[in-house]
C-alpha cells in the first residue's frame, strides 16, 4: 500500500473513533469556525494538500509567487520596521512625542493628521470646529511641519503620513522641509498612503470625485518616479476595509481589487508598469485569528503576484512582490477590562510578524477609550520588541509554512479573494463596484453579523459579554486642550498677514492651471507650498475645478 | 395602524468611522423602528434640519473622533432655538466617562460607548420617548 493509502485508511479509522467518542461526549460546539466565520475542520492532514505544487503555489522567500515572503532572508536580515502611528495636538506636541518615540527604540515614524487636515480643511474652516488636533496633528501650511519635524533628520528615518485626499499637499511640504534640512528629495524614504478607493467605502476622508482623484495619484507615481525614487507612492489599505467589519478573505479582495484599478489608471496615463508598481506598497489588518490571519498575509501576496505577472505582465521583481505594513486590530478591542487588550495585541502583532510583515504598528491598550498615554505606547513598543527579541518567531522563515492547516486557509482564503475580484472586474473594476455600492454592502453585511454574533454570545469577546466585572471609570486618559483650535487660528492669521501674498497667489494660479489642464500636478502645488499657501487655500482650488465627492450612502 | 418609532441616526463632524452608525441603524430597524440615516459630515444645522423635515421621535448620533463636547451639545442648542423639546437625543462613541455627565447635562439623554448592544440602545429608546408613539 502506498503512504497515500495508509493516510486514508488512518483518517478512515480515527473518524470511526472519533464518531464513536462523540456519541458518548459531543464537541463544545456543533460549528467550528475562523474568526471571519469560515468552517474550521477538527484535523487537517497531507489529504488537505490536495494537488497543491510546492514549487508553484509556496515556493521560496524573495521568490515568484513570494507566498513564504518578499526577502531572501527576511528578519534574519533586519527585523520589521516598528512604527507607531501618533500625532495629537499641535505640530510641537506631536514634534515631542516623534522624539521619545525615536529614544524608545521605534525605527520609522508615522504621523496621524487630524480630520481637518485629511480632509483639505484649513484650522479656521467652520467644518474645523471641534475638530483641530483631536485624531492627529494639526497641519495647516509648511510652517507647521517644519515644527512637527524639527530636529529630526529626514534622511535618516523613513516616514509613513497617513494622508489620502490632499496626499500631494502633505507630501510636497516634506519634501520642501527635507529641501531646507538639506536632504534632497531623492535621499526620502517613506510612505503616502494616498489611497482614495477605500476612503469612498471605508474611512470617509474623501475629498473630490472618483476620476480626479485617480489622476492626482496617478501624478504622484509619476513624479515619485523620477524625483523621489524611494518613496512609497500609495499604501494600498485593506486595513479599513477590515475595521470597517469585512472578514480576511473580503480584506484581501478589496485591497486588491483597489490595487488593480491604480495601476490600470497609472497604465491608461502611459506609465511603464515596471517604472512606477516597485513603489506600491499595501497596508493590512492583524485581528486575533492568528492562524487565519498568517494564512491571510501569506495569501495576499500570491493574488497579488499573480495578478501583477498575468494580467498586467510586470517583470520586475518588484512590482510583483507586495510589501505590507500591519496595524493590530482596532476594532478588537474593548473599553472593558483595557489591560487585556494588551495580550489581544501581542497574539496580533504574533500574526503579522508570523505573516511576513515589513513594518508593524501595536494598538494600546487604551485605544477603545482615547488616544494613547504615553504608558501605553510604550507597552505596545516592547510588545513588538519581545517577539522580535524574545519569541524565536524571527529565527526562521515563514515558520507555520507546511502546516496543513496554514496552509489550506491560505489556498482558501486565495480562492475567496479571487472569486470576489472576478466579481469585481465583471461590474466593470473597483471603482464602478464601489459606485453601485456594492462594497460597501458587503462589508456592512459581514459587520452586521459580527456584531450580532456577540449579541447572542456565540462570539465571545472576553471582559465585554463574558467574565466581566465591575470597573471604576478609567483614569489618566490622554486629552487633546480645546483651546489649540484657537491657538492654530491664531497662528495662521500671523502666516497670512507675513507672507509673501503675491506669491501665494501666483502660485495658486499656477495649480489651478495644471488642475485645468492634464500636467502633473505635483510641481506646482510644490511650489504653492514653499510660498505658504495653506492646505486650506491649495485644495480649494482644486475642489473648485475637480467638484466634491458626494457619497453614496447604503444601509 | 401605531405609529413606528422614527429615528434620525446622524454622523455629525468630519469623523468617517461609520461601522458603528450603520450596525446601530440596521439593528433599530430590524427592532421595527423606521430609520433614516444622514451620511457622513453632517453640519448641527443640517442634523436639525433632517430631524424635521422627516418627524423623527428621535436623534442618535456617533462620532469617534473626539469632537463630542463640541457637536452634541450644539446640536441641542439648535433644537431648543427651534423650540422642539419632544424630541430624544442620543449618542455614542468614543466617549470617556468623564464627559459624560457633562453631556447629559446639555439634553443628550443616553450616551453609550464602545462594546454597548444594540439590544440596550433599542430598550432604551423604547423606554424614553418623549412623544407619545
Amino acid at each position: 500500500m502506498s503512504e497515500m493509502d495508509d493516510l486514508k485508511a488512518g483518517m478512515e479509522a480515527y473518524e470511526a473513533g472519533v464518531d464513536k467518542a462523540l456519541s458518548k461526549f459531543s464537541e463544545r460546539k456543533k460549528e467550528f469556525t475562523t474568526g471571519s466565520k469560515s468552517p474550521v475542520k477538527r484535523l487537517y492532514t497531507p489529504l488537505d494538500d490536495g494537488n497543491r505544487q510546492y514549487t508553484q503555489e509556496i515556493g521560496f522567500p524573495g521568490e515568484y509567487p513570494y507566498t513564504r515572503g518578499v526577502q531572501n532572508t527576511m528578519y534574519r536580515g533586519r527585523f520589521w520596521t516598528m512604527r507607531q502611528y501618533a500625532g495629537f495636538s499641535t505640530a510641537e506636541e506631536s514634534n515631542k512625542r516623534y522624539k521619545y518615540l525615536l529614544a524608545q527604540g521605534t525605527t520609522g515614524l508615522s504621523v496621524a493628521f487630524d480630520l481637518p487636515t485629511q480632509i483639505g480643511y484649513d484650522s479656521d474652516h467652520p467644518l474645523s470646529q471641534g475638530e483641530v488636533g483631536k485624531v492627529g496633528v494639526a497641519i495647516d501650511s509648511l510652517a507647521d511641519m517644519e515644527i512637527l519635524f524639527d530636529g529630526i533628520p529626514l534622511d535618516k528615518v523613513s516616514t509613513s503620513m497617513t494622508i489620502n485626499a490632499p496626499a500631494s499637499v502633505l507630501l510636497a511640504m516634506y519634501i520642501a522641509v527635507a529641501e531646507k534640512q538639506g536632504v534632497p528629495a531623492a535621499k526620502l524614504e517613506g510612505t503616502i498612503q494616498n489611497d482614495i478607493l477605500k476612503e469612498y467605502v471605508a474611512r470617509g476622508t474623501y475629498i473630490f470625485p472618483p476620476e480626479p482623484s485617480m489622476r492626482l495619484i496617478t501624478d504622484i507615481f509619476a513624479y515619485c518616479s523620477t524625483d523621489v525614487p524611494n518613496w512609497n507612492t500609495i499604501s494600498i489599505s485593506g486595513y479599513h476595509i477590515r475595521e470597517a467589519g469585512s472578514t480576511a478573505s473580503q480584506e484581501v479582495a478589496f485591497t486588491i481589487a483597489d490595487g488593480i484599478a491604480y495601476v490600470d489608471a497609472a497604465v491608461k496615463a502611459g506609465l511603464d508598469v515596471d517604472a512606477f508598481a516597485p513603489r506600491l506598497s499595501f497596508f493590512f489588518n492583524a485581528h486575533n485569528d492568528l492562524f487565519e490571519e498568517v494564512a491571510k498575509f501569506r495569501a495576499a501576496r500570491r493574488v497579488w503576484a499573480k495578478v501583477m505577472k498575468e494580467r498586467f505582465g510586470a517583470k520586475s521583481p518588484k512590482s510583483l512582490s507586495l510589501r505590507f505594513h500591519t496595524q493590530t486590530g482596532g476594532s478588537t478591542l474593548t473599553a472593558q477590562q483595557p489591560d487585556n487588550n494588551i495580550v489581544r495585541v501581542a497574539i496580533q502583532a504574533l500574526a503579522a510578524v508570523l505573516g511576513g510583515t515589513q513594518s508593524l504598528h501595536t494598538n494600546s491598550r487604551d485605544e477603545a477609550l482615547a488616544l494613547p498615554t504615553e504608558d501605553s505606547v510604550r507597552i505596545a513598543l516592547r510588545t513588538q520588541q519581545i517577539i522580535a527579541y524574545e519569541s524565536g518567531a524571527t529565527e526562521t522563515i515563514d515558520p507555520l509554512a507546511g502546516s496543513y492547516y496554514v496552509e489550506s486557509l491560505t489556498d482558501r482564503i486565495q480562492n475567496e479573494a479571487e472569486a470576489y475580484i472576478r466579481t469585481i472586474d465583471d461590474m466593470g473594476g473597483a471603482v464602478k463596484a464601489i459606485e453601485r455600492g456594492y462594497v460597501q454592502q458587503e462589508i456592512q453585511d459581514a459587520a452586521y453579523a459580527y456584531q450580532m454574533d456577540i449579541e447572542s454570545g456565540d462570539r465571545v469577546v472576553v471582559g465585554m459579554n463574558k467574565f466581566q466585572i465591575e470597573e471604576a471609570p478609567p483614569k489618566g486618559l490622554l486629552r487633546v486642550d480645546p483651546i489649540i483650535g484657537a491657538q492654530q487660528t491664531a497662528k495662521l492669521h500671523d502666516l497670512r498677514a507675513n507672507r509673501d501674498n503675491e506669491r501665494v497667489q501666483k502660485t495658486l494660479a499656477d495649480v489651478k492651471i495644471a488642475a485645468e489642464g492634464s500636467g502633473n500636478l505635483m510641481p506646482p502645488i510644490l511650489e504653492a507650498v514653499k510660498a505658504y499657501a495653506t492646505l486650506g487655500e491649495i485644495c480649494d482650488v482644486m475642489r473648485g475645478v475637480f467638484g466634491e465627492y458626494q457619497q453614496k450612502v447604503i444601509l | 395602524m401605531e405609529r413606528k418609532i422614527r429615528v434620525l441616526v446622524a454622523k455629525p463632524g468630519l469623523d468617517g468611522h461609520d461601522r458603528g452608525a450603520k450596525v446601530i441603524a440596521r439593528a433599530l430597524r430590524d427592532a421595527g423602528m423606521e430609520v433614516v440615516y444622514t451620511g457622513l459630515r453632517q453640519t448641527p444645522e443640517q442634523i436639525v434640519t433632517a430631524s424635521i423635515q422627516e418627524d423623527v421621535d428621535v436623534i442618535a448620533m456617533s462620532i469617534l473622533s473626539g469632537a463630542h463636547n463640541h457637536l452634541f451639545p450644539r446640536v441641542m442648542e439648535l433644537l431648543r432655538e427651534k423650540n422642539i423639546d419632544d424630541v430624544l437625543v442620543i449618542g455614542g462613541g468614543v466617549i470617556p466617562d468623564d464627559d459624560i455627565p457633562g453631556l447629559k447635562a446639555a439634553g443628550i439623554a443616553g450616551v453609550f460607548t464602545p462594546g454597548s448592544p444594540t439590544s440596550e440602545i433599542v430598550a432604551f429608546i423604547k423606554g424614553n420617548l418623549k412623544r407619545g408613539s
